[in-house]
């Protein structure tokens, strides 16, 4: 009986994973699969919800006007959660099962940087949307981003600063967060090189939820802003218990903050700070424009600067599919590392050698309870 | 000098909560010999419950900003903590009475991850902000030391519900059933306390401290969120072990000082370390001294 058991089991196998290897080679020819990982669910959900908003116009688009190189463009969605764990499952489904041509994903630094080893070893071009932590390129040649890289934020930031005559700073950094980490690094360097002094540094775990002690530790040194690199899932507590603590000078934060729920959350504490951005609705540029009139209409609120560059991903490597005439993993990699002045709603997007882009960034400031385009600060 | 004293007065606060908390561990302890480790959830159940009575009440009032609105959030989040209490002690705990503890405290794990993920699924994983419902002002006494608002209240109210604590378990006679049950289980049971009775009572008041504390705990982050009563159950665990387990007083203790460390060490340059050490407190602890600081070393007969 045992024998028959194992003879059935090792013909069933045999079945199962010859039917794999076939399943492999019928691939159908006229669409072109690519995979979009991000955050649709979890703690920075409105990120992948607004990336997967942006995507999913930008699809439309390009479906209605044709498709690329004639063929239908198929995005395949699967939401990470927000969790660490879980992009590199996904990431790994998409490759051997789905069998995708490029990734789109994923928003979160430390989500794409567990991601882009996997792609880089499969040979797969990914290209993060809003990825902005330097390592996350230098995973691999076939790893791209549209955003502009930490490195420049941080200056961003640190030149805003000064501009309105900030000379004394405080930081919290969040010190689980990739994003949170390099941006102070390239903040501090910026601001003290250029005569400003941080006179307090402090430092929080994500998912803390009590910042008493870190503000109380800040308050005492009398900065006259707070650097915040962080989400909006922890920015707007943070500033809300800052504000308790009677600590009412400005904090500046990055494209992290970039979200419906850093308002509704932080309410009145949020007033009068500034944040780094890609996007800023208020642009005038004819397409700008467009893309947030078909946002709204179809989704019902503004477009985010997240959303925005979900939607120049999607262009972008279309554009580069166009460019290398197939879907061959060397030839759209060469493409995609050849895009020069792409005009995307988030600015003019050209690659370097490091496959990031040179970039403006544009600061907000929170005011009325809403965005308001501040300035543009350029490389 | 002066920011010694602002991070005293966070710790306290912060301290007070942790009591709270730990007095529920304590007292479930004291009558039934296990942890229950879903108590840190109820305490997330209590927040939520929060949220929507002064949501529903708001509406129904009209106002956003009001003592009275405050005062029932509070009252409603502690029933239904307690209803939540008695519910998981009836379904999940009274089954296992005879079963070994290991048992027992295995399923309290199993009861605080259905409870943190169902409220995941229930309520949406998002972190929503928590009403202000009584306005927040502060009190520069200088430069450089702010009591807030929120700092009174949470001490105001954890100072009222001790009291309250206090009287019920040293001057009712429902207080000396507890204590005749946690001393002796058998005796007790002869001298005419009924266990199950009890115990389902110690169930609810203990999630009731758990529901003020996770209104206090809410109106302290100004958030709430389904994980949200992981952390802090943990570390009024850790505070109930520190004052030593199955004492009341002990538990008060624990808390505060659980909470004055976490923000001393928040508010320096370890603060990275902050959990770390409130970790290796509880080791330090159970090394030296188990029985907690103001437990006593109880020899099991065998």
């Amino acid at each position: 009986m045992k024998r028959y058991i194992t003879v059935i089991t090792l013909a069933l196998l045999a079945i199962a994973f010859g039917g794999c290897k076939k399943a492999a080679s019928l691939l159908p020819p006229n669409e072109i699969k690519v995979g979009e990982f991000t955050s649709l669910t979890g703690v920075n959900a409105t990120f992948g919800q607004s990336a997967n908003n942006g995507t999913q116009i930008a699809l439309q688009e390009i479906n209605a006007a044709g498709g690329v190189l004639g063929k239908n463009l198929n995005i395949i969605v699967d939401d990470t959660q927000s969790k660490a764990g879980e992009t590199s499952t996904i990431v790994h489904k998409l490759i051997s099962q789905d069998h995708v041509v490029a990734l789109l994903g994923e928003i979160a630094s430390v989500r794409s940087l567990e991601a882009a080893p996997i792609a880089q070893e499969n040979k797969i071009p990914m290209i993060s949307p809003a990825s902005t932590n330097e390592k996350v390129t230098q995973a691999g040649d076939y790893i791209f981003r549209i955003c502009f890289i930490d490195s420049f934020q941080g200056k961003v930031m640190s030149k805003f600063a000064r501009s309105i005559g900030v000379k004394h700073v405080a930081i919290l950094t969040d010190t689980s967060k990739d994003y949170s980490v390099g941006l102070t690094d390239s903040f501090k360097k910026d601001f003290t090189a250029n005569g400003g002094l941080i006179v307090s540094e402090q430092s929080y775990s994500g998912g803390d939820k009590d910042f008493g002690p870190q503000l109380t530790a800040i308050k005492a040194q009398n900065p006259e802003a707070i650097f915040l690199p962080d989400y909006y899932t922890e920015a707007p507590l943070i500033m809300r218990q800052a504000r308790q603590l009677g600590i009412d000078v400005p904090f500046m934060g990055t494209d992290g903050w970039d979200s419906p729920e850093l308002l509704t959350v932080g309410g009145n504490a949020v007033e009068g700070s500034y944040f780094s951005n890609h996007f800023s609705q208020e642009n005038a540029s004819p397409n700008v424009q467009r893309f947030v009139k078909n946002y709204k209409d179809k989704y019902g609120s503004a477009p985010d600067g997240i959303a925005a560059l979900g939607y120049d991903s999607v262009y972008i490597l279309a554009d580069a599919i166009k460019r290398a005439g197939s879907t061959d993993p060397v030839k759209l990699r060469d493409a995609i590392a050849g895009t020069q002045n792409f005009d995307g709603v988030t600015g003019k997007i050209t690659l370097d050698a490091n496959r990031n882009p040179m970039k403006s960034a544009v600061v907000i400031r929170v005011q009325d309870h809403s965005f308001r385009y501040l300035e543009t600060i350029d490389p | 000098m002066e920011i010694f004293l602002q991070q005293l007065v966070n710790g306290l606060s912060l301290g007070a909560i942790y009591a709270l908390i730990a007095l529920g561990y304590t007292l479930v302890y004291g009558v039934l010999r296990f942890i229950n480790f879903a108590h840190g959830d109820v305490l997330m159940i209590g927040s939520y419950a929060g949220f929507y009575i002064a949501l529903e009440l708001s509406q129904q009032l009209g106002a956003t900003i009001s003592y009275q609105i405050a005062f029932l959030m509070l009252m409603g989040s502690m029933l239904v903590c307690a209803g939540i209490g008695v519910l998981i002690e009836l379904l999940a705990y009274r089954p296992l009475r005879n079963h070994p503890k290991l048992t027992v405290l295995i399923t309290s794990i199993g009861v605080s991850l259905l409870l943190s993920y169902g409220g995941q699924i229930l309520f949406g994983a998002q972190p929503r902000p928590f009403p202000e419902l009584i306005h927040a002002s502060q009190l520069h006494i200088t430069k450089n030391l702010t009591i807030s608002s929120s700092h009174l209240i949470v001490l105001l109210v954890t100072a009222v519900i001790l009291l309250a604590l206090r009287f019920i378990v040293m001057k009712t006679r429902f207080g000396m059933a507890v204590r005749a049950l946690s001393m002796n289980p058998q005796a007790a049971s002869l001298m005419g306390v009924n266990p199950n009775a009890v115990i389902s009572w110690t169930f609810a008041l203990g999630s009731a401290l758990a529901g003020a504390a996770g209104i206090l705990y809410s109106m302290t982050i100004q958030s709430i969120e389904p994980l949200m009563g992981t952390m802090p159950g943990i570390k009024a665990f850790i505070a109930a072990v520190l004052g030593g387990i199955g004492s009341i007083p002990g538990a008060a203790l624990g808390g505060v000082l659980m909470g004055l460390v976490e923000t001393f060490v928040g508010g320096s340059s370890f603060s990275s370390y902050r959990d770390a050490i409130a970790f290796g407190l509880l080791i330090l602890i159970l090394l030296l001294k188990p029985a907690g600081l103001l437990g006593k070393a109880q020899a099991e007969k065998v």
